[in-house]
């Protein structure tokens, strides 16, 4: 499953064949930017007004009460532990299958993307079979005193779920694209497979990585469903931002809520701008890999 | 090249651990209950209501998607208009904003009550709370699945297909028709997969917006809560495996429509 990616494609198109009449122009472009407006950039725009609609205090309150901070803080460490782990994997497992060959390949790739096509709910129930209460490990976890599910190892593993393709899928068809020859040189020169990974390789892919490190590092941050099955809602203990904004809208507190969102609308924001500009500038050394 | 057997050694273990097992614990726990009690789960009227939900509002959303994906891409690819980055950029925006905002945002503007709702009351016209409200967050889901898969090849797209069809006297209606929709035909159903499978399963936007009344407005992966919930771990199960399996027919799917334009492309 392969969804590929424009670069930054700039220009139109001159043409004389390719050109539509003003009519058939005005049409499509008032449709699509209507469409745009209506359902991405209007709903951007409300979290902030939704947010800020009883002014600046009660928006700055929401946000410095100690179960929002505690939420941040949550979702700050869970990114912290998710993210890099599946940096560690995305490199290896893309080192294995671009480098290489083997038998079965094309099934390894389809295995790894297949968080995608998996219901984030499910993501999360999976976690929850193995390690909740009644599941598989649940007796003896429980006679060890060890608990995985509404903590911190539960809400990590769920983030690790959903976030597991971001980083191979970006790499894979970017290795695959620079081939071997570099590599082969450097260990024909005497350098060994770590040298070669690190002085060869990795500054090959660096802004590849760099790619698919935010849109993970955003996904880990915003992920709701997977999380929200393992977490158990525990205000101030196991609530990530997501939760916690849920919690409040719950509640009734709207003006909270949608304050603790914008937090996340923020983040989006700036990965969409780091993305952009990773885009424009070093499209050309970026792959046709997938984004989500 | 050092260093295949540690790569493949470990990439296979963290997977096997992290998605592998997991997934199997899903597909074994739901025969607790015996054949016929997974049946029973899976044919209850709460859970086909669920399941028509969630794949109906996909289906729907996904065609809402594909038509109005390609006029965002043809508007990016052919037209030159200020602010087109920022247009471009926008695009992605469903893929950076957590679910969850997404939901809040969109009750906010088609609640009865809210920015857009408010006018479409006194039509009679209710879309939050409503499974109109899990069509609407669906089909923001889904957006850049379309415009992504179509823009590039679209921009590949040889112009001399066209200039050919009008030099021999076909009109753009015909061109389009005839020469440039076949061509786009792959990328099209490739993003209606994507947008299709995505939507499936999708939770965090739907929730907020659905109003979650059983029967009426109540998605399947919710059901799947509901179930985790009252800790019936094998009815959560049982659903959550007929959901898999619905995932795993789409990505065979999706795989062998790229196979198909891939092909497509090599003509």
């Amino acid at each position: 499953m392969t969804i590929f990616l424009s670069h930054g494609q700039t220009g139109g198109v001159n043409r004389e064949a390719q050109r539509d009449s003003r009519a058939v122009r005005w049409s499509v472009m008032a449709l699509s930017l209507g469409f745009l407006l209506l359902f991405i950039l209007l709903p951007l725009i409300a979290v902030f007004i939704e947010a800020l609609r009883r002014g600046i205090v009660p928006f700055l309150e929401a946000i410095a009460e100690p179960d929002a901070l505690s939420a941040i803080r949550l979702t700050l460490l869970v990114a912290a532990i998710s993210v890099p782990l599946n940096i560690v994997f995305g490199v290896v497992a893309s080192w294995a299958i671009a480098k290489f060959e083997f038998r079965g390949k094309a099934f390894l790739i389809t295995l790894i993307d297949l968080p995608f096509s998996v219901s984030p709910v499910i993501s999360g129930l999976v976690y929850v079979l193995l390690f909740g209460a009644q599941g598989y490990l649940g007796p003896w976890l429980r006679e060890n005193d060890i608990q995985i599910i509404f903590a911190l190892p539960g809400i990590v593993l769920a983030t690790v779920f959903v976030t597991f393709p971001f980083v191979a899928r970006e790499l894979i068809p970017l290795m695959q694209s620079q081939g071997t020859d570099e590599e082969e040189a450097a260990i024909m020169l005497g350098a060994n497979g770590w040298q070669t990974f690190w002085k060869v390789t990795l500054p090959n892919v660096k802004w590849g990585l760099l790619y698919g490190v935010l849109l993970c590092n955003a996904r880990a941050m915003g992920e709701f469903g997977a999380v929200s099955v393992v977490s158990g809602h525990i205000r101030g203990k196991t609530n990530t931002i997501p939760l916690h904004a849920e919690i409040l809208y719950n509640e009734y507190n709207f003006v909270a809520a949608f304050a603790v969102a914008s937090i996340l609308a923020l983040l989006a924001l700036v990965t969409l701008v780091a993305k952009s500009v990773l885009e424009w500038r070093f499209g050309h050394e970026l792959s046709t890999g997938g984004k989500h | 090249m050092p260093g295949f057997g540690p790569a493949m050694g470990f990439t296979l273990a963290y997977m096997g651990a992290v998605i592998l097992i997991p997934l199997a614990a899903l597909v074994l726990r739901p025969w607790t209950l015996g054949a016929e009690g997974v049946w029973d789960v899976v044919s209850s009227p709460r859970v086909l209501a669920s399941l028509r939900l969630s794949f109906g509002a996909a289906l729907i959303a996904a065609t809402v998607n594909v038509g109005l994906g390609l006029a965002v891409a043809w508007m990016l690819v052919r037209y030159d208009f200020p602010l087109k980055r920022i247009v471009d950029a926008m695009v992605d925006l469903p893929f950076a904003l957590p679910t969850a905002v997404a939901g809040l945002a969109l009750t906010a503007l088609y609640a009865p009550n809210g920015w857009i709702g408010q006018f479409l009351a006194p039509l009679g016209i209710q879309i939050a709370f409503t499974p109109a409200g899990v069509v609407v967050a669906l089909i923001f889901i889904g957006l850049p699945f379309v415009v992504r898969t179509v823009q590039p090849v679209l921009q590949d797209l040889n112009p001399e297909l066209e200039e050919a069809a009008v030099t021999l006297g076909a009109g753009r209606a015909v061109t389009f028709r005839r020469v440039v929709l076949p061509a786009l035909m792959p990328a099209l159903l490739t993003g209606y997969a994507l947008a299709f499978a995505r939507a499936v399963g999708e939770y965090g936007s739907v929730i907020f917006i659905a109003g979650n009344m059983p029967m009426v407005s109540e998605i399947a992966p919710l059901l799947i809560v509901v179930q985790l919930e009252q800790y019936d771990y094998a009815a959560a199960a049982a659903i959550g495996m007929v959901m898999l399996l619905a995932s795993f027919v789409l990505l065979l799917i999706i795989n062998l429509l790229q196979r198909y334009s891939r092909r497509w492309d090599e003509r």
